[in-house]
């Protein structure tokens, strides 16, 4: 049985009164990309989508890894991608990464690209097309940073957009 | 009672930085080693994974999602043990003896060379209104123990120094170990004092590295290797994290070996135990801990590793494998390291470090500053 | 292998903003259970801590920093760490701690204190995501629940209609719980659907939101619980847990596989072949109301898709054929990750010891089922329970 519990939840203005400490984590860290991930982002800059190939499942895999994480063997050969893909699901988002609302919705979700293996894809933005046209299933391509301004990001990827013009806004 | 043995052993060189690779393909190599050296196959033989990790040394909020790929464990029974590798062993350990398991992994890795910020995070783990906003470096805490032990037991800053030559020295037999160095104990005690009494050459630095163990219930084990090593006992314990409640007495690492040897049915420590790891990410915690283990009696340990009892050809050599000194300080991986020598001394494969004939190894872990966390691990050679 | 028994529970109110700190929580849930079991905690031989990212606190090896307020003082003490899933993966550890026969008593705490966040602690969750994939993205954690329940709803056919009546389900399920904040007798499903929008199809009200508070159980061996409870012997008879790949976008989103192998473990240790008749009870994790209609299905309750029907026609109410969330689930008593523990694996305890004064089902349930999801949509630990 639980007894009746003790405490309660505080106003944001008590909240505030409560003593408190605050500090802010210097906690920063330079991740090694590694050669699957390092070399996809090399050819995003070359605008280019890299999967890798496993041999023992046949699967072409994007992300690209050095590993099969099926099969557990190491990874085959690399293989270049249209880039174009379909959308798998997707999100209108009235929140930011810091959960502050915004106005103007941002168009996210998941897509699996042409050329690799069932449901292998990414995250990633979609534009030039109105909320309410998104549908799964679209087709999409990407729509690519100007060359100078590519840095090996995922964001050298502006976002994707309808492959059909007159799904385009 | 079911027994569990190791029956694979398998890691990566450590190294102070491998920008070249991830954590993922350092787990993978350590893991795919371990898998050949057992002769099981992970997606089929192994029921249950383990890795061990902190958020804030990998820089991700709950590192377990990047774990089961490399370890071939995706869509397989794993969790991720917030704590040292020997903790990750003590879970592997309970699960098989439950029955429910016949062989287990158990995974643990340093990539401290991708966080910037050491001595910033480090410091994230002193308490947030007490110490923390002291500032200062957090190893000044190893430097206020350091003279609180020497002040209690009578030991020397000369004894201390002894232990950063002898693992370095012994670092140097080790091809795993890439802080060896042949120096004399002058150079440890005119190396400059960095948290006075505690010297520069006395903290092992950090190393990047991946460790992952095989285990399997004991029957099965001796079926699929004639190299099994059986883990007799393993036990752990905590202290208060009050810094300022607790003595220089590592009362965690006797507590935890209370435990592992009454499982190992261990009754005289220093006649049935032929060799130990301990940790000695500070030079004095060797000494400390040896002493809490039972290993030495109180304050006698700096005096007996003068006259050679820890060395390769003493009564009970201790970190034949350089230590953290000399391997380096591979965080949550700290506890693997040491099992993984006694492991190779047991099976008679430490290279020139080898021991004639040991029997019975002890592996010790320290979860470092600023907690007196500890575990302790038995290894017995099958006969 | 010992069989191992819960003897006593606790817990501490579920509430965003309260002053007291994670230690506090952790100490106040840890006697509840204690005082439960009639133990004291000198008669405690281990101590196991679950609690979610370090980051929510800044406290780097947080689970050290909490050890003196969960009892873990000069104990053997284990933090067992699977993000969301550690809500019932703790249990699961002290399961083994016990069965493996190296321990008769564990007390198992976990704690969260997710209010200490800055900005939010959404902002906490965006190191959850890969850094080089998806971080340059900047994403809020809601949006992969929302591409999941997108991904739900178009392969099953889920209408929003009915994943809104599990908000309302436990949103007034949650007035009988003491610990609950998030109660409302009066909700309807129009509140559901016109709620703020966040991240569509997920609006405000499909949401459980962050919560600090802590939850702590007692389990034993069954030799000691027969001494000190014979009054209530619950068992734990069934565990599993399973983890899928980190490759997120390469899953399927619409069917928890990972869910469905954990819980075939659990059923298959507990002697159950046909969960659809056998269990009589479920709690399953509930952070989200279309999540509880997955997860029903990933534990094979229901075929995929029929969730929502049985939502729709009762069956999942208290009085219903198959109470699930009786507790209020995360969506009413809220969402304090780790420490759900105590509306998940707790209330199936409370339920089977027949404890739940006003949340008892009418069903007088013998056997039940919890369960927890985490870590990056990929993870679940399965506890199947039985009153003996």
């Amino acid at each position: 049985m639980i007894s009746q519990p003790r405490g309660r939840k505080l106003s944001r203005e008590e909240a505030e009164r409560v003593p408190h400490v605050v500090a802010r984590p210097k906690a920063r860290y330079a991740w090694s990309a590694g050669p699957a991930t390092g070399r996809f982002l090399e050819e995003l800059k070359e605008g280019r989508v890299l999967a890798r190939r496993c041999n023992g499942c046949g699967r072409v895999l994007v992300p690209p890894r050095m590993f099969c994480e099926r099969c557990f063997r190491p990874t085959d050969e690399w293989v270049y991608l249209p880039g174009t893909g379909t959308i798998q699901t997707y999100s209108i988002s009235y929140i930011d990464t810091d959960a502050n609302r915004i106005a103007k919705p941002i168009l996210v979700g998941v897509l699996a690209f042409d050329g690799a293996s069932e449901g292998c894809g990414i995250m990633h933005y979609f534009g030039e097309v109105a909320p309410e046209k998104l549908y799964i299933g679209m087709e999409v391509e990407p729509v690519w940073k100007p060359q100078a301004e590519r840095e090996g990001a995922i964001t050298d990827i502006k976002y994707f957009r309808p492959r059909r013009k007159e799904d385009r806004q | 009672m079911r027994e569990v043995s190791i029956v694979g052993i398998g890691y990566t060189s450590f190294s102070p930085v491998t920008p070249d690779l991830s954590w993922k393909e350092l787990m993978f190599e350590a893991a795919t080693r371990a898998y050949a050296d057992a002769g099981i196959d992970p997606r089929k033989d192994v029921q249950s994974f383990i890795t061990c990790a902190e958020d804030y040394w990998e820089g991700f909020s709950i590192f377990d999602e990047f774990t089961p790929d490399q370890l071939g464990a995706a869509l397989r029974l794993m969790h991720t043990v917030a704590g040292d590798g020997l903790l990750g062993l003590a879970n592997a350990y309970m699960q098989i003896k439950t029955g429910l398991f016949d062989i287990v992994v158990v995974e643990a890795h340093s990539k401290i060379s991708d966080l910037l910020t050491y001595e910033d995070v480090l410091m994230l783990a002193f308490d947030p209104i007490y110490e923390a906003p002291l500032g200062g470096h957090p190893h000044y805490l190893a430097g206020l123990e350091m003279r609180e032990y020497l002040a209690w037991t009578g030991t020397t800053e000369e004894e201390c120094a002894a232990v950063a030559v002898k693992n370095k020295w012994n670092a140097l037999r080790n091809p795993l170990a890439p802080y060896g160095a042949a120096i004399a104990r002058e150079d440890v005690l005119s190396s400059p004092y960095l948290f006075a009494p505690l010297k520069k050459l006395e903290i092992a630095p950090l190393v990047d590295g991946a460790i992952v163990l095989v285990l399997a219930e004991g029957e099965l084990a001796r079926r699929l290797t004639d190299k099994a090593v059986l883990l007799e006992g393993i036990g752990w314990s905590s202290e208060s994290p009050w810094v300022g409640t607790r003595l220089p007495d590592a009362r965690y690492a006797r507590l935890a070996a209370e435990l592992a040897y009454a499982q190992a049915g261990i009754t005289n420590p220093i006649q049935e135990i032929d060799l130990a790891e301990v940790d000695d990410r500070f030079a004095y915690k060797e000494l400390q801990h040896l002493e809490a283990l039972g290993l030495a009696r109180p304050g006698e340990a700096g005096q007996l590793l003068l006259e050679g009892a820890f060395d390769l050809d003493g009564q009970l050599p201790v970190n034949l494998s350089g230590g953290s000194l000399g391997m380096g300080d591979a965080v949550e991986a700290g506890g693997l390291q040491r099992a993984l020598e006694i492991i190779l001394q047991l099976r008679g494969e430490a290279g020139a470090r080898q021991l004639p004939d040991p029997e019975v190894g002890l592996a010790m872990s320290w979860r470092g500053l600023p907690h007196g966390s500890g575990a302790v691990a038995i290894f017995r050679r099958e006969a | 292998m010992k069989e191992v028994a819960v003897v006593g529970a606790g817990m501490t109110l579920f509430a965003s903003r309260m002053m007291e700190t994670g230690k506090e929580l952790c100490w106040e849930a840890a006697k509840q259970a204690l005082d439960e079991a009639g133990l004291s905690l000198q008669e405690i031989d281990a101590v196991i801590m679950g609690t979610a990212p370090d980051a929510f606190d800044g406290i780097h090896k947080k689970g050290e920093n909490l050890l003196d307020g969960a009892g873990g003082a000069n104990k053997p003490y284990m933090r067992v760490y699977t993000g969301g899933g550690t809500a019932v993966m703790t249990p699961i550890a002290g399961w083994w701690h016990i069965a493996s026969g190296m321990f008769d008593t564990v007390l198992v705490v976990n704690e969260e204190k997710m209010s200490s966040a800055r900005p939010h602690a959404q902002s906490v969750f965006a190191h959850i995501w890969d850094p080089i994939l998806d971080r340059p993205l900047r994403p809020n954690l809601v949006w992969i629940f929302a591409m999941e329940m997108q991904r739900y709803m178009h392969k099953y056919n889920v209408r929003k209609e009915d994943i809104a009546l599990v908000s309302v389900k436990n949103k007034r399920n949650a007035v009988d719980h003491p610990c609950a904040q998030l109660a409302d007798p009066k909700i309807t499903v129009e509140d559901v659907l016109n709620s703020e929008p966040m991240a569509l199809p997920v609006r405000r009200l499909d949401i459980s939101p962050p919560s600090d508070g802590a939850s702590a159980l007692v389990l034993a061996s069954l030799d000691v619980a027969r001494e000190i409870c014979p009054d209530r012997i619950v068992t734990i008879d069934g565990v599993g847990w399973c983890i899928d790949t980190t490759m997120w976008t390469n899953r399927d989103l619409a069917f928890p596989k990972f869910l469905a192998r954990a819980a075939d473990q659990a059923y298959r240790m507990a002697g159950i072949k046909d969960p659809k008749k056998e269990i009589h009870i479920a709690e399953p994790y509930d952070p989200f109301n279309y999540k509880e209609l997955q997860h029903m299905e990933g534990l094979l309750l229901c075929e995929p898709g029929e969730a929502a029907i049985l939502t729709r026609e009762g069956v999942t109410q208290r009085d219903g054929r198959l109470p699930v969330c009786p507790s209020g689930g995360l969506l009413g008593v809220g969402n304090p990750i780790a420490a759900t523990m105590g509306i998940k694996v707790g209330e199936i305890y409370w339920q089977l010891a027949r404890k739940a004064g006003k949340r008892q089902v009418r069903n007088d349930p013998v056997t039940g089922v919890c369960q927890a999801w985490g870590d990056l949509m990929q993870f679940s630990s399965v506890l199947v329970m039985r009153r003996r």
